[in-house]
Parts: structure tokens; C-alpha cells; sequence
């Protein structure tokens, strides 16, 4: 029992972790809201009461897939790359001023699309990841720092020299056809970015665990000097990861614009990068497994929503249940003592053991 | 006269599950200088952790002037009067030397304002009450680590302890500093104070303790009068081994040179010299030992030797070609294996697989991937199996994580990785460090199958007995400086090593 309890710790102490946060919603809950059963009602089963607010639910769990990839690919090779959001709203605005002021086949006009953002979000990814290899500057503040950069000059560029005067709120020109990605079922907003981020999840795991780089990349993050001692250029494996990150979040922005709103209609951050960080600390980093943390983020932020318009509690209420899981997740000290204490059990259990050694 | 400090039965395990302490009793009798030495990962840093309360033990009791109590943080230590110098100095450097005495214990005026005149008054007269010459008004980043030591043991005298402890408070400093630090060492002594002092350098335990326990594998030893021992018998038990002491045969055939390092000097980053002028060659077939006590250059001349870390000046050749600027991986492509002194350091990942381990060095190569880009994992585990039957690591799959094997284990993985990339030069740094009798002896037979297969072998050992039992031919470096060469190793013995290893005799070249 306590072998398994130190094997599948992990597990174990983010299930422990999501039961509290909920507990202690449905606490607040009782306390706060007159009509409680309603408003759990609205929360936990919300998003599956109807087809659009399922819809609803995988259509917000899209961008989220795609950010959680975007942070994880960095966080496994140990670089606290936090740029996601810069990467994908830079990527995005880039993304729909050229799709807006270029005319092809749909064929072409989508991935070329795409492949812009992309690349937009791989530059983004590359100046921490660059300062960070060569004058070994901090990732965590420069990618925090460029998403301030982005956001400012990206809605510069949208509000300035892309923006659709004819529209009566601050959006960019609306895509051309050409580049929008079609929505497939009907009555919901379900659309193909979703396929292509369930598509990258599964291109991200198969790159992390089954390629050369992936290897170099999450050797270097488990240990960077082994992974120089064993003849890694871990310089090159600090770039390249933080690239891949901004081009796969920079994807998910795009994505987005042309499956949702078809056109650039962010004025505040989306806020989808953080949620990234939140997913793949969840996940572990783990691709597959990001798939599920992010559809648990979308399915609480869509009940949220639902909880805001159908009782008295307010969505900041999701804030705060999310708030909690995250913290007692990443708290590296929750229920540590606990396996501290089976730790020391088994330590001395072996050295009875091995005695005497002498 | 009685003691001061009495630790009984101390029980130490880390998170990690790692027993660092196991049933440790010392007394520590006041008024004397008590040396605790060990080989590293002997556990005695952790105890002085614990005797200052930066560690809680899980069980055991320390009494301190006869009263049990209880450590809970280093604020209690110190109003106890127990000081601590770290290893790692300690000092705000942009303060002057009196701030940074008094930090913590500021004079003051109305309560608010930091008397000025009382702080000089103050630090003037504890340096002269100890003797301690030092520039008061400086900062002291401007200082050399010998003074900013000094500065950190007046202000543990300066907070009344009465016993203060020094983690290896030699290794940072010269030998005239080291001088002088024994002078004040003596002077404080005759104040009345109690010293633990932490050190691996056996001729430094001679010259200044009255006692010395030995530490090793987490156990004390013994404690004995210092005067009782001499250094080979303090080696002997540090290091503890069975000495299972039978030479192997000779090298049968000598090769040509294929290792040559030419007048190799390292400046480190605190412009101290940790390698000077130091030249060698290694013949295929045979095995060049390094004899020295630990810290002594060791370290970074197998970093440089692997393209780890670069000179400062000087060459290194692989047959007539020159590698001085080679990185890790165009090392390897020379067919040179590493095997690293600190292997959960350097030699594995361990949060990964065994199989992930060893194919660090060859997952581009053909049949481990394709092209180097997707990974052949059947192959992997096909070869890394073969492998763990072939080297005799206990494990049940290739797949187990690194972290669930003893650390004899480990360092067969790291072997077997090392010794199967089809090396024509090995450099060994501590190949059997911290392992049990066992696997140590699986090792040196596989070292000396690969020196009679034409291998040139380089290794580094603090163990006396490996480098004699192993090696064809052996130089002592001492300080960063080869000392002593032995071209016939036949007639050697421990007791020709030792004046050479602890400074004490240098031969000319």
C-alpha cells in the first residue's frame, strides 16, 4: 500500500487537491447563494444541460489544449518560459493582418495563415529563449515582460492600421472567407481548430517521447548537466524549445480568430496563456494528459459563466475554486509531511535490511 | 573538564530517503578543538546542520552544557551560543565590515536610529579582544575570502558563542591563510571557546585538533586524542574499505601515447590557480592513476578532460590531434568515455528511465534512432537489456527509473554506458565511490579487461587502495600541481603516497 501510495503520489495528490477545491466551493455556495441547489446545479452540470453550452465547453477548451503544449514543451526542458500569452495574441494579430490583406484559395490561405502566426509566435519564443542561452537572463521575466510588449503592439497595429471603421466597437477587418475555419456542427461553434489542437496534442507527445529533440529536451530539463555531460547541445535545446512553445501557442490564437470571431476582437488579453501555465502544471506536462486538465479548466469556466447568468453567485466564484486546486497542486509542501513520513518508514525498513554494512 | 555538547543517537533522513545520519553519538568536550572529518556524503555536514537547527533530526537528543534542548532554528543555536561559519560565507557585500558585524544586533538610539558611534565602538573592541586585524570601514565585497572568513568568525564571537563551528573553513583559503586562520583558531582556544572543525584534509586535523571523529557512511566512526592516531590510521577509517588489497597483474601491452595533456593551467572564477602547469601522458594499455586528496584540482582537471569546462591555458591531445576546444559530444565522437565523479550530478538523470540513461551519449546514432529524429525505443530497450545482463544491474526492466536502484547500481548503469560506447580512452573519476564491495570489484575487473583490450585509462581516485590496485603508473597531485610521478608502481605503498598527497614532500620533475 504505501509503495503504491509513493508511486502514484502525484495522482494521488491532485485528486486530493480538485476534491477540496470543490468541497470548499460547494461550502461557499451554501453559504452565500439563497437558492444553493440551483446554483450547483448550474455549476457542475451546467455545461452539459444543452447542445450550445457543450459546445461552448469544447470551443473554450481548444485555445487552453494549445497554450498548456505552449508551456509545457519549455517546462520540460526546465525553462519557465511564461510567454504563451504574448506569443498568442502577437501571433493572432499578426496572423489576421496578413490574412485580411492577402486574397487565395482556401487551400492555401489557411495554413498559410496559420504558418504566419506561427512563425510570428516562434520569434516571440526565441528572444528569452536566445538571451537566456547566450547571457543566461532570466526566461521567467523576459517572457513575462514581452507579453506586455505584445499586447501593446498588437493592439497598436489592429487598432491603428486594421481596424474596421464600419464595425461599431474596436475589431480588426473581418477575415475572407478563405481563412476561416468552418464550423461543423451545428447549433454550437464547434470548429476544425478544435481537431488541430487534439492534433498537435498528439504531435507534441509523439515529438516529446519519441523523438530525438524530445529526448534532448526533456533530458535537459530532468538534469542539465548530465544532459551536457552526455554531449547535448543544451543551447541549442534552451532555444529551440521556447520556439516551438510561442509558434504552438501563437497557433491556438489563430485558431481561434478564424474558427470564432473571424476576425481580431481582443482588446483585452485573452488570458488563455495563463490558463496554459495552469494546464500543464495539471497535466504534469504531459500532452495527453494536458488534453483532459484543459477540458477541466474550460468545463469549470464555462459552468462558471452559466453560474453568473442563471443564479445569484458571481463567475469570480470560479476564480476562486480554481484558485484553490491550483494552489494546493502546486504547493509542493501539500501533504508533503504525509509522504515524508512513509518515506522515512521505507528508509529505515531498508536499512534494517542492509545492517551492518561495516 | 566536561562537555559542552553531547549528541546522542542523532537519526537523520531527508526527504528523499536518504539516511544521512544513522544513530550518531558524539561528545564534543569544552574547551578543545574537535576535528570531524569524513569523505564527502558522510553525513557530517548534516550534523553540524542539526547542531545549529537548520536540520531536525527524527530522533536522538542533544544536550548542550549538560541540559537537554531542543534546536528548533539557528536563532535558538545562537542565543545558546552556537555559531556557525558556512562553507559558503555568508555577508551582505555591499556593507562595510561593522554593519555587517552588528546585523542583527544594531545599537541604537531612541529606538530608531543606528548609533553610529556605539557600532564602532563596539566592533573596535571585539576585533581587539580577539586579535583579529581587520578593516572596519570597508565593504566587504572589496575584501579576499581569507578577511571576509575572518570577518564572519568575529561576528559569531561578537553574538557571545561559545562554541562555533567552521564547515571546512580551508577550502577556500590559501595555505598562508590558512596559517593565520590556525593562529586565531589557537588564540580563541585559549578564550576559553569550543571549535568543531569540518575538514578532509588529514595533515590540517594533525596539526590544529585535540580530538577527531571519523565519519563515514553516515556513522561515526570513532573519537579518539588527536595525538593517538597518525594519518594514514584517520585514512584508513574515513575511507573504511576492507582492504582487500592484491595488485592486479601488470599492464601486458604498453602502446603508444593516445592521451597527451601539455602545461594545462586553470584560473578558477575566484583567480585562484586550481591547476598549474600539469603535463601527463596515457599509452594505450595501460592505467595512469591519480592519487590526491579530494579538492585538490582533481575535479576540474576531468571537467577540462571531458571539454566540460575550458582551460585557461594549455593543450590536450588525442594521439596528434588537438581537443582543447572540443565540446562534450566531439569528445565522445573521439571515442572518449567519462565516468564522473558525482554521478547523480552528472552521470544520470535520475527522475528518468535506465534506458533513457544510457543512450545519452548515442540516441542520434543509426539503430538507436532514425536519421536522428525519431527514436527507436525497441531498439533501445533490446540493447539497454543486454546491458543490464551483461553489467549485473539489479533491476526488474530497462524501463525502472533511475531512482529506484542503490546507488551501486547507478554507478553500473552509468559503467555500462560508459564502457559500451567502444572507448579507445576512459577517463574514470571515482569509479567506486559510495558502493558497495561488490560492485566495486565487478568495476575494477571490467576497468582492467578494458586496459588489456588496448584502452588508455585515466583514473582519478581518493581511494589510495584502488589507484594502487589499479594502476600502471601514478602522479600525486597535490594544490593543483602534479607533485610526484611513479613510473613503477611495484614497490609503492600507501606510506610513499601519503607525504606526497598531504604537501608534505614534493619530488622534482
Amino acid at each position: 500500500m504505501e509503495k503504491f501510495i509513493l508511486k502514484y503520489f502525484n495522482l494521488i495528490r491532485v485528486a486530493i487537491a480538485i476534491l477540496i477545491g470543490i468541497i470548499i466551493s460547494v461550502c461557499i455556495i451554501y453559504i452565500i447563494s439563497k437558492e444553493p441547489g440551483i446554483s450547483l446545479k448550474s455549476l457542475f452540470l451546467g455545461p452539459l444541460l444543452s447542445k450550445s453550452r457543450f459546445g461552448n465547453f469544447i470551443e473554450t477548451a481548444s485555445p487552453i489544449i494549445f497554450c498548456g503544449l505552449a508551456i509545457a514543451i519549455p517546462f520540460q526542458a526546465g525553462q519557465f518560459n511564461i510567454g504563451a500569452e504574448g506569443a498568442l495574441f502577437i501571433g493572432a494579430v499578426v496572423g489576421t493582418a496578413f490574412g485580411v490583406s492577402t486574397s487565395m484559395p482556401a487551400f492555401l490561405h489557411i495554413p498559410l495563415v496559420l504558418l504566419v502566426a506561427g512563425l510570428t509566435g516562434a520569434f516571440w519564443g526565441f528572444i528569452p529563449g536566445f538571451l537566456k542561452a547566450k547571457w543566461n537572463t532570466s526566461e521567467l521575466v523576459i517572457s513575462l515582460m514581452l507579453n506586455y510588449v505584445a499586447y501593446f503592439i498588437g493592439l497598436y497595429l489592429i487598432n491603428f492600421h486594421f481596424r474596421d471603421k464600419a464595425a461599431g466597437y474596436l475589431v480588426s477587418y473581418k477575415l475572407p472567407e478563405t481563412a476561416w475555419l468552418v464550423q461543423f456542427i451545428p447549433g454550437t461553434r464547434i470548429h476544425v481548430g478544435v481537431i488541430i489542437s487534439l492534433g498537435f496534442a498528439v504531435l507534441v507527445y509523439y515529438f516529446l517521447y519519441h523523438t530525438t529533440l524530445g529526448y534532448e529536451i526533456r533530458t535537459s530539463g530532468f538534469n542539465i548537466n548530465f544532459a551536457r555531460f552526455g554531449g547535448i547541445n543544451v543551447f541549442k535545446v534552451i532555444i529551440i524549445a521556447q520556439v516551438i512553445g510561442g509558434f504552438i501557442a501563437a497557433i491556438g490564437g489563430m485558431t481561434e480568430v478564424m474558427g470564432v470571431h473571424r476576425r481580431f476582437n481582443w482588446q483585452l488579453s485573452p488570458g488563455y496563456g495563463w490558463d496554459g501555465v495552469v494546464v500543464a502544471i495539471i497535466g504534469r506536462n504531459n500532452p495527453l494528459l494536458i488534453i483532459l486538465s484543459s477540458l477541466f479548466l474550460a468545463y469549470l469556466r464555462v459552468g462558471g459563466r452559466i453560474l453568473n447568468l442563471l443564479s445569484d453567485i458571481p463567475s469570480e466564484m470560479i476564480t476562486v475554486i480554481q484558485s484553490i486546486i491550483i494552489l494546493l497542486i502546486t504547493a509542493e509542501a501539500f501533504l508533503a509531511n504525509w509522504k515524508y513520513k512513509i518515506t522515512v518508514r521505507e528508509a529505515k525498513a531498508k536499512e534494517v535490511g542492509n545492517e551492518p554494512s561495516t | 573538564m566536561g562537555n559542552i555538547l553531547s549528541l546522542k543517537n542523532i537519526v537523520k533522513i531527508y526527504p528523499n530517503g536518504v539516511m544521512a545520519n544513522k544513530e550518531v553519538s558524539v561528545d564534543i568536550e569544552e574547551n578543545t578543538i574537535h576535528a570531524i572529518v569524513g569523505e564527502n556524503g558522510a553525513g557530517k555536514s548534516t550534523l553540524m546542520k542539526i547542531i545549529f537547527g537548520e536540520e531536525a533530526p527524527q530522533e536522538g537528543e542533544i544536550y548542550y552544557k549538560g541540559k537537554k534542548v531542543n534546536i528548533k532554528n539557528s536563532l535558538d543555536a545562537i542565543k545558546m551560543g552556537i555559531g556557525m561559519v558556512h562553507q559558503q560565507l555568508m555577508l551582505a557585500p555591499d556593507l562595510t565590515v561593522a554593519e555587517n558585524l552588528i546585523l542583527g544586533i544594531e545599537p541604537l538610539r531612541y529606538g530608531v536610529f543606528l548609533d553610529l558611534k556605539k557600532i564602532t565602538k563596539l566592533t573596535e573592541e571585539s576585533s581587539k579582544k580577539f586579535g583579529f586585524k581587520i578593516p572596519l570601514n570597508k565593504k566587504t565585497r572589496d575584501l579576499s575570502i581569507g578577511i571576509r572568513q575572518r570577518v564572519e568568525i568575529l561576528k559569531v564571537l561578537m553574538r557571545n558563542a561559545e562554541l562555533i563551528i567552521l564547515d571546512e573553513p580551508t577550502s577556500v583559503l590559501t595555505p598562508q591563510e590558512t596559517e593565520v586562520l590556525f593562529k586565531s583558531l589557537k588564540d580563541l582556544k585559549h578564550h576559553g571557546k569550543t571549535i568543531i572543525f569540518i575538514s578532509h584534509k588529514l595533515k590540517e586535523v594533525k596539526l590544529i585538533a585535540d580530538k577527531v571523529t571519523v565519519m563515514r557512511d553516515g556513522k561515526v566512526i570513532s573519537t579518539n586524542d588527536v595525538n593517538q592516531l597518525d594519518e594514514h590510521m584517520i585514512a584508513h577509517m574515513m575511507v573504511g574499505r576492507k582492504i582487500n588489497f592484491k595488485r592486479i597483474p601488470g599492464a601486458k601491452k604498453v602502446g603508444d601515447p593516445l592521451f597527451t595533456v601539455k602545461n594545462l593551467s586553470y584560473l578558477n572564477e575566484e583567480n585562484i590557480y586550481v591547476l598549474k602547469n600539469i603535463n601527463f601522458e596515457v599509452k594505450a594499455g595501460e592505467i595512469l592513476g591519480v592519487a590526491g586528496v579530494d579538492g585538490n584540482g582533481q575535479t576540474e582537471l576531468v571537467e577540462i578532460l571531458t571539454g566540460l569546462r575550458e582551460a585557461t591555458s594549455g593543450q590536450i591531445f588525442i594521439r596528434e590531434e588537438d581537443v582543447s576546444r572540443f565540446s562534450p559530444r566531439e569528445i565522445r565522437e573521439e571515442k572518449v568515455a567519462h565516468i564522473p565523479e558525482d554521478r547523480m550530478k552528472n552521470g544520470v538523470a535520475e527522475h528518468t528511465t535506465i534506458e533513457e540513461n544510457i543512450i545519452v551519449d548515442r540516441y542520434y546514432q543509426d539503430h538507436f534512432s532514425n536519421k536522428n529524429l525519431f527514436l527507436d525505443w525497441k531498439y533501445i530497450s533490446k540493447s539497454s537489456e543486454e546491458l543490464i545482463k551483461k553489467f549485473k544491474i539489479l533491476t526488474p526492466s530497462s524501463k525502472a527509473a533511475i531512482l529506484s536502484l542503490s546507488g551501486g547500481n547507478i554507478q553500473k548503469v552509468v559503467v555500462a554506458r560508459e564502457l559500451s560506447s567502444n572507448p579507445r580512452i576512459i577517463i574514470a573519476a571515482q569509479p567506486t565511490r559510495g558502493i558497495d564491495v561488490g560492485s566495486e570489484e565487478l568495476i575494477h575487473n571490467l576497468l582492467k579487461d578494458a586496459r588489456d583490450n588496448g584502452i588508455a585509462i585515466f583514473l582519478v581516485s581518493a581511494d589510495l587502495d584502488e589507484v594502487l590496485k589499479l594502476s600502471t603508473r601514478i602522479i600525486v597531485i597535490y594544490n593543483g600541481e602534479i607533485v610526484a610521478r611513479f613510473d613503477d608502481v611495484n614497490d609503492i605503498t600507501q606510506r610513499d603516497l601519503g607525504p606526497y598527497m598531504l604537501g608534505v614532500k614534493k619530488k622534482g620533475e
